[in-house]
């Protein structure tokens, strides 16, 4: 008996220990899968390693984080301290209030040529929809994968073929949102790209993508969450699928699946970091952000998945697979050959539309 | 003493029996209580004031007065059926309001709020607030005015003027396919964004038939496990208790291992020849899908009460029937299932309640024609942030759910149910 109750004292006393050596915990909210793995190797283990009174705690809600975001600012109980977000929940989260402003260059690591932050991140994207609350990581696109044994002679090479199941027959995968499918259905039908937000303002755009959704709807499996599509394609389920770079990259590299990419007209958008307002240790938030993002770490989760750094002085630094030894840079969405028709997301356009856009989709889904 | 009173039977301290009775079961009872005291503090704090707080969202409007407090005081003085412009004073308030409002940072969320009820709405003050700080004196209406030509469309500052109360209803408008036209009268929504009575109406339909299947399916099953020898019986109750106690997540998806195109059933049919390779069926990512895989994971929630109910009739019913000259199935309609009844009336609102609020299982087989109500719930709370409608759809389901229970209380009596 005296010796549990030692024992019990001795564990007691190392947990406390234990517990005083972490001085300071940050919750990181993330996407989880490959994607926090990649943020794992590139960020978290060595920010740790450096900081050993850091402990970094990984939570996987990103696909909530803009709702919890906001339960968590206006119940005053914010236990996040930094979460991944695409830019537009960035821009609704910044524009509600609900996430810290952000002085680039005082928070930001400058190039290791000098560059201030503020000009090194690609144009525009410290600042998406005239928003400053957003520090972008990588750009990612949603674009088309097919399976490669499923035609015969050419195959699919451009958006009009993803609309033409006459020519490429088949079932297609398609996000379960209006977001992008709309777009493809008008430069499928003709439209010029940078005129696409311009037409789909008018009823007459709305009515005519809708028409050109119509002739593949039922060829269209339709997906909700990143994961399906390329067990989807890997299944034979569908034989095209639109999908994240990254996903169809890993079924394609890591997987070893008959899978091609179909770049045309990707649809580029930008995933990154924000930090809810109220968090309890702004200054260690700052300094793990001042690490994470500067030009080596953002090259290096490149390493791990096959998304864009978001700085100018990254790209560079880009360089093979870290276990598959394979050079990434042909991988990029960001990479010329694949970037030479880009669907360019429209933020403030989507704002204005989306909830009117969601619900006749979702109406016209159930026909 | 007149005729015809009683006297009074008192206790020993004088005080009528009655009484004494009545006060010592009211002490009773207040222990009682006071020992549930902790249950029902615990129950409202954790269930119902949320539950409360969230159908309050239904209605609750406070954004639009909150965040554009002399506005909406300012525009009640204009007459919102008038084809004229609101005058100056209302302008100014509102410049006031925007400037105050884009440096509070709350201005996105009252954009986003009447974005609900006319698109372009966000845009109009996202753009507004960037430029309002250069207005700062009169004339306010001309310079606004040049800010964005939407302004001098009335039917924004109708919106305005509509939304200006503390409660509204539009978002139980939008949750019955209903808004509010320009002029303020109830419409019906253009065709192509009506959605919501269908999915109701479509919820309804699947949860009924799910539990009419489960109660097809489970009615022998149980019969057989509640007639066999103890030691058989545990042996299949194990097959019943197994899928009852695995994840959903795992059932669901080796539904769709087995039942998706490319999957184990197709397959075999293929190989037998009974259908060609190019004309394989779609059993999943619709209807289908939906109603196999629910029946599957609730069919356990028929079993149970069922067996234990029939557990308790003695076999000498039926052995009495029989021997009274009554047919195996005369004794097995007139007798033996009259007697179940309690079980197939709590296995049925036991099935049927799960199901109306089911989420996950027709998310990820359902593709466009299997989803339910409660799928659009979460699109609303998680993705689209528009509470006020998830909860006005919420409030809809949960009354949709309460009268059919009455319903179901009128006809089958929910005392003359059993769970077990």
């Amino acid at each position: 008996m005296k010796h549990l109750i030692q024992a019990i004292a001795v564990a007691f006393s190392m947990a406390l220990l234990a517990g005083n050596g972490h001085a300071i915990d940050l919750t990181i909210v993330s996407w989880g899968g490959a994607y926090t793995a990649s943020q794992q190797k590139a960020y978290h283990n060595p920010y740790m390693a450096e900081n050993p009174g850091v402990r970094i705690i990984n939570d996987d809600s990103g696909a909530e984080g803009l709702a919890k975001v906001r339960a968590q600012v206006e119940s005053g109980n914010v236990t996040w301290d930094i979460v991944d977000m695409v830019a537009a929940d960035a821009i609704t989260a910044c524009d509600e209030g609900l996430i810290e402003e952000i002085d680039p260059d005082s928070w930001l690591a400058p190039a290791p040529d000098g560059t201030p932050a503020s000009e090194d991140f690609f144009t525009g994207t410290l600042t998406p929809g005239g928003t400053n609350c957003f520090i972008p990581q990588i750009v990612y696109s949603t674009t088309f994968g097919y399976r490669t044994d499923a035609f015969q002679g050419r195959q699919p090479s451009t958006i009009m073929d993803v609309f033409d199941p006459k020519t490429f027959p088949g079932k297609r995968a398609l996000q379960k949102a209006p977001i992008n499918n709309l777009e493809w259905a008008l430069i499928a039908d003709g439209v010029p790209g940078d005129e696409v937000y311009e037409v789909l303002s008018t009823p007459e755009g709305v009515d005519r993508a809708f028409a050109k959704l119509d002739t593949i709807k039922d060829h269209v499996i339709w997906w909700s969450e990143g994961a399906q599509p390329p067990q989807l394609l890997a299944d034979g389920e569908v034989v095209i699928a639109s999908a994240y770079n990254g996903r169809l990259f890993s079924a394609i590299a890591e997987k070893n699946q008959p899978i091609a990419m179909l770049w045309d007209w990707q649809a580029f958008d930008l995933d990154g970091w924000v930090v809810p307002k109220g968090v309890k240790d702004l200054k260690a938030v700052k300094a793990y952000m001042r690490f994470a993002t500067d030009t080596q770490r953002l090259a290096d989760q490149a390493k791990y998945i096959s998304y864009g750094p978001a700085r100018y002085s990254s790209a560079p630094l880009v360089g093979k697979h870290a276990e598959l030894g394979i050079d990434m840079k042909p991988h990029m969405p960001t990479d010329a050959k694949n970037s030479k028709t880009v669907l360019r997301f429209d933020y403030v356009w989507w704002a204005d539309y989306r909830a009117e856009l969601d619900e006749r989709f979702n109406a016209w889904l159930a026909k | 003493m007149t005729p015809g009173s009683v006297e009074v039977i008192r206790t020993a301290d004088g005080m009528p029996l009655g009484l004494s009775l009545q006060r010592t079961l009211l002490r009773s009872r207040l222990r009682a209580l006071l020992l549930v005291i902790p249950l029902l503090a615990f129950l409202t704090v954790t269930f119902v004031l949320p539950i409360l707080d969230m159908l309050y969202r239904s209605v609750d409007n406070r954004i639009v007065a909150s965040v554009l407090p002399h506005t909406t005081v300012a525009i009640q003085a204009w007459d919102s059926k008038s084809t004229e412009l609101p005058d100056e004073p209302v302008f100014e308030a509102l410049v006031m309001d925007i400037q105050a409002a884009y440096e509070q940072k709350t201005l996105g969320r009252v954009g986003r709020r009447l974005n609900y009820e006319k698109p372009g709405m966000s845009s109009l003050f996202r753009k507004t607030g960037r430029q309002a700080k250069r207005i700062t004196e009169a004339p306010f209406k001309e310079q606004l005015l040049g800010v964005d030509k939407r302004w001098h469309d009335t039917s924004v500052w109708q919106l305005i003027h509509r939304e200006s109360g503390a409660l509204t209803g539009s978002y139980f408008l939008a949750s019955s396919d209903l808004r509010l036209d320009d002029q303020g009268e109830i419409a019906l929504q253009p065709e192509p964004r009506r959605i919501y009575v269908s999915l109701f109406y479509r919820t309804l339909w699947m949860s009924l038939l799910i539990t009419v299947l489960c109660l097809i399916l489970g009615y022998p099953v149980s019969y057989l496990l509640a007639s066999l020898p103890a030691r058989t019986s545990n042996l299949l109750m194990i097959l019943v208790l197994l899928p009852f106690w695995t994840s959903l997540l795992v059932r669901t998806t080796s539904w769709i291992a087995l039942l998706q195109t490319q999957g184990v059933l197709n397959d075999l049919l293929v190989f037998v020849g009974l259908i060609s390779d190019d004309a394989r069926l779609q059993m999943m990512y619709n209807k289908i899908g939906t109603i196999v895989a629910m029946t599957h994971i609730l069919l356990p929630f028929m079993i149970l009460p069922l067996y234990s109910v029939m557990k308790t009739i003695p076999t000498s019913y039926m052995q009495a029937a029989r021997s009274l000259g009554a047919s195996p199935l005369t004794a097995f309609v007139r007798v033996y299932m009259p007697n179940t009844v309690p079980g197939i009336g709590a296995g049925c609102i036991l099935v049927f309640i799960l199901a109306i609020g089911y989420y996950i299982t027709p998310a990820l087989v359902g593709g466009r024609t299997g989803t339910f109500v409660s799928n659009f719930i979460a699109v609303h709370i998680s993705e689209t942030l528009n509470w006020g409608l998830a909860a006005a759809l919420g409030v809809i389901l949960l009354a949709l759910v309460l009268v059919l229970y009455l319903i179901y209380d009128k006809i089958v009596g929910v005392s003359n149910m059993k769970l077990g």
